[in-house]
């Protein structure tokens, strides 16, 4: 065992839990935190790739972790879009909620 | 058992417990909080997995900008919390079948990286056969600005849409106007304290992570990460206004980073015969030239994300 496994195993159960909390929360908010939860996991799934790719005198493969960098951004920059959009929904309606009826 | 080896179990185990309460959590503010300890304890991952370059990003945008953003919201929607859409997660049959199913795709990813190949695929040995030709130390900086830096131009350019896509969320009415409410600075507030001691401090720290990017952990995301961060702090203490959105100089500061990045790009045909092709004898000092005026353009454009769409006139 080493110390990826030990990661990858952990970026395995982020996924899982961002998506239960995804699927299971009722508040819009809820879900774009438990989203995150998920990039963090798969983002960490590239770190683990990454660590198993140690060659050339480096610790990790510097592709995938360019990568991620990238990728924290664009998260980053689709996360504050979302917030805007629920803000702008709660101050149309006084509601932040998915739900179409009443 | 090595110490490490503990050490790492004990990381992966905390990183799971915190995410759990993220999700578990009554409160939506205390959820926050806890996503911020996750990007924290995930940035200390990342340096066990020697990836510094990204536990750096991590640390600043994926905990930092991302919880102040979330934070805000929690805040403005602390009031719906208490309606209909209570915090309560389903429970019954509902819950056990989710449980189930994200177990299981949990299950088959752990699969997965355990059935991973040995050897390892790896690209740095191609990655650091052409870092010389960069003139850079880093190579992670050098995938970012040689290598791939097609990404990273796009990346500049998504930021911008982004940006774009919450200014469109404005009213008719106050368009035109400032972003997010304004804070007023309070000579005996701690905020206002903290504020004028940090945001001089940050912005050194942040302008020596970008220029030490080129060879040790670091680069413009980071340290124009930091300089938003900055930013974003001394708005909420009060002690700048964010300016209206229309302004020249703002728009200017916003496309000169990706306008210089895509005219050296394209300058490369003629030097080195390909778009963003450096001339190996100017590449280190194309590569500087572009990073500047990048950092610059991220930096406003990421403060301006968290403060959000425009709202209220000017002195208001």
């Amino acid at each position: 065992m080493t110390d990826a496994t030990v990661y990858g195993v952990c970026s395995a159960v982020l996924v899982g839990l961002g998506l239960f909390g995804l699927i299971m929360h009722p508040q819009p908010l809820r879900k774009i935190l438990a989203f995150n939860l998920i990039g963090g996991g798969i983002f960490l799934l590239f770190g683990v790739v990454a660590r198993r790719g140690a060659a050339a005198g480096l610790g990790g493969d510097p592709v995938p972790q360019a990568l991620v960098i990238t990728g924290l951004v664009v998260a980053f920059a689709a996360t504050a879009l979302t917030v805007a959009l629920l803000l702008r929904l709660f101050e149309e309606t006084g509601r932040a909620t998915l739900r179409s009826d009443g | 058992m090595t110490l490490a080896m503990a050490f790492d179990i004990g990381l992966a185990l905390l990183v799971v417990g915190v995410a759990t309460w993220t999700i578990v959590a009554h409160n939506t503010f205390a959820a926050v909080v806890g996503f911020v300890a996750y990007g924290l304890l995930l940035a200390l991952v990342w340096v066990r997995l020697a990836a510094p370059d990204v536990a750096l990003t991590e640390a600043a945008l994926g905990s930092g900008l991302t919880g102040g953003l979330l934070l805000g919201a929690s805040t403005r929607l602390r009031r719906t919390e208490t309606s209909e859409d209570a915090a309560e997660l389903p429970a019954g049959a509902l819950r056990l079948t989710a449980v189930g199913l994200c177990t299981l795709v949990a299950a088959g990813l752990s699969a997965l990286v355990l059935l991973l190949p040995v050897p390892a695929a790896t690209l740095a040995p191609q990655a650091m056969a052409s870092i010389a030709a960069t003139g850079l130390g880093n190579p992670v900086t050098a995938v970012l600005m040689a290598y791939r830096a097609i990404d990273t131009l796009l990346e500049v350019v998504v930021l911008l849409l982004a940006l774009v896509g919450i200014w469109s969320l404005a009213p008719d009415r106050v368009w035109d106007s400032l972003p997010g409410p304004r804070h007023h600075a309070d000579s005996e507030g701690f905020l206002t304290f903290i504020a004028q001691l940090l945001v001089p401090v940050g912005i050194l720290v942040g302008i020596h992570i970008f220029w030490v990017g080129s060879d040790a952990p670091g680069g413009e995301f980071q340290g124009a990460t930091i300089l938003a961060a900055m930013w974003v702090l001394a708005m909420m203490a009060g002690l700048v206004d964010a300016p209206p959105v229309s302004r020249r100089w703002l728009r200017l500061v916003l496309v000169v980073g990706p306008a210089v990045f895509f005219a050296i790009g394209l300058a490369g045909f003629a030097m080195a015969g390909g778009f963003l092709a450096y001339p190996e004898s100017h590449a280190k000092m194309l590569i500087v030239a572009i990073e500047m005026p990048v950092t610059l353009s991220i930096a406003a454009a990421l403060a301006l994300l968290v403060a959000g769409p425009p709202e209220r006139a000017p002195g208001r």
